[in-house]
């Protein structure tokens, strides 16, 4: 508790203080971080559009995209968050939720996968689709 | 910020909070952790309409422009500019966090203005954007006919080209996806509407820091629990920029 003594305490709430900062170096290095990985995100957005990638490349190009915005989100919500500094308990707390996402994301993601199978099996064509199956528009022909 | 915490606590022995946090804190977690819920849901919505399509956009070709440039192609420039205002505005948010913690007044409403600039931008931009998506018309075949329409929420131009037909010099397509104009405008202008509310906030934050409230209240506990609604509508954005101009 000698930690609350130099200090107002902001809420009963709170048992231990946190301690402020020294400096803003930790805030400009994250900075710094997420700005190179967001110009890695749009190098790779871009390469796909100059160099016409399709099939196995273009999924991996995109699955290394998520994985660039994951690292992001966790930077911003550790430091800039500071969910880094809270204790275990409120980590866990906001944390072991997301993990519905994993359920979330395949469950209903399957299911357009299934509805697009559905579609083709049994509709007739439609108007968007009438005129060429979907590789006949390459990038950089639409004006 | 570190937190001195003797080894084997007991946390959950009764009589304190075992989160270590304020109550309003508390809350803002817990709701940000809905908000979180609801914009999954709305992303990966527009997920399963995507990938139940033969037929996607191509998000290069759809968001190529630049304001005052022209026709110029231009993919993903303006987007990444907004991306870069937004984490710009989350770091002088987080500088006016760290000011409130060593109580510095000044500091705090300096980054703060400097917050609410770029929430402005950030505004701007995506009015920009919008407004050049719904008014900039392109010749689309519908029913048999060549019309001259923008993108909204009922239809759009980004649908596959007809090859070898043009007209008054612009290539015709086909009507794209209805479900890319829904999804666009909608999530875009959900996550407009967290940034608007964003700045009304900061605005708030802003004068009562210079009217001194928190200085008599003795801590700026509020501009944190506002900052972190703030980061959390930059981490939105992250998404939001990876699910429809990156993918």
């Amino acid at each position: 508790m000698e930690h609350a003594t130099h200090q107002i305490a902001v809420s009963p709430e709170i048992t231990f203080q946190h301690e402020p900062a020294p400096n803003t170096k930790r805030i400009w290095k994250t900075f710094w971080i997420l700005l190179i990985l967001t110009v890695a995100e749009l190098a790779l957005g871009l390469s796909h559009y100059a160099f016409h990638l399709e099939g196995w490349i273009l999924l991996f190009l995109k699955g290394g995209m998520i994985i660039l915005s994951l690292c992001k989100a966790i930077y911003i919500v550790s430091i800039f968050m500071h969910l880094g500094d809270e204790v275990r308990n409120l980590k866990l707390t906001i944390l072991v939720p997301l993990l519905l996402f994993i359920w979330f994301i395949l469950a209903f993601l399957w299911d357009g996968v299934s509805y697009r199978n559905l579609r083709n099996k049994f509709n007739v064509p439609a108007p968007t689709e009438q005129a060429a199956p979907h590789d006949a528009q390459k990038p950089g022909t639409l004006n | 910020m570190s937190t001195h915490i003797p080894a084997g606590y007991k946390w959950w022995a009764g009589g304190k909070s075992p989160y270590n946090v304020s109550y309003g804190k508390l809350m803002m977690w817990i709701f940000l952790l809905s908000d979180t819920f609801t914009f999954g849901a709305l992303l990966i919505s527009y997920g399963t309409i995507r990938v139940s399509h033969n037929y996607w956009p191509d998000p290069n070709h759809v968001f190529n422009t630049f304001p005052l440039m022209g026709d110029a192609n231009l993919p993903l420039a303006f987007v990444s500019l907004m991306t870069f205002i937004l984490i710009m505005s989350s770091v002088t948010m987080v500088l006016a966090v760290h000011e409130g913690h060593k109580r510095n007044k000044k500091g705090v409403a300096k980054w703060l203005l400097w917050t609410i600039l770029g929430g402005f931008l950030f505004l701007g931009c995506q009015a920009w954007e919008w407004t050049h998506l719904i008014t900039h018309t392109h010749p689309v075949l519908i029913d048999g006919q060549i019309q001259e329409i923008g993108a909204t929420i009922k239809q759009n131009h980004f649908g596959p080209i007809v090859p070898g037909l043009f007209h008054n010099g612009h290539q015709v397509t086909l009507p794209g996806p209805v479900g890319f104009g829904n999804s666009f405008f909608g999530i875009t202008g959900f996550h407009g509407f967290h940034v608007s509310i964003g700045v009304f906030l900061n605005i708030l934050m802003y004068i009562w820091t210079v009217n001194g409230r928190f200085a008599r209240l003795g801590h700026y506990e509020m501009v944190e629990k506002i900052g972190l609604y703030w980061h959390f509508v930059d981490l939105v954005w992250v998404f939001v920029f990876l699910c429809f101009y990156l993918i």
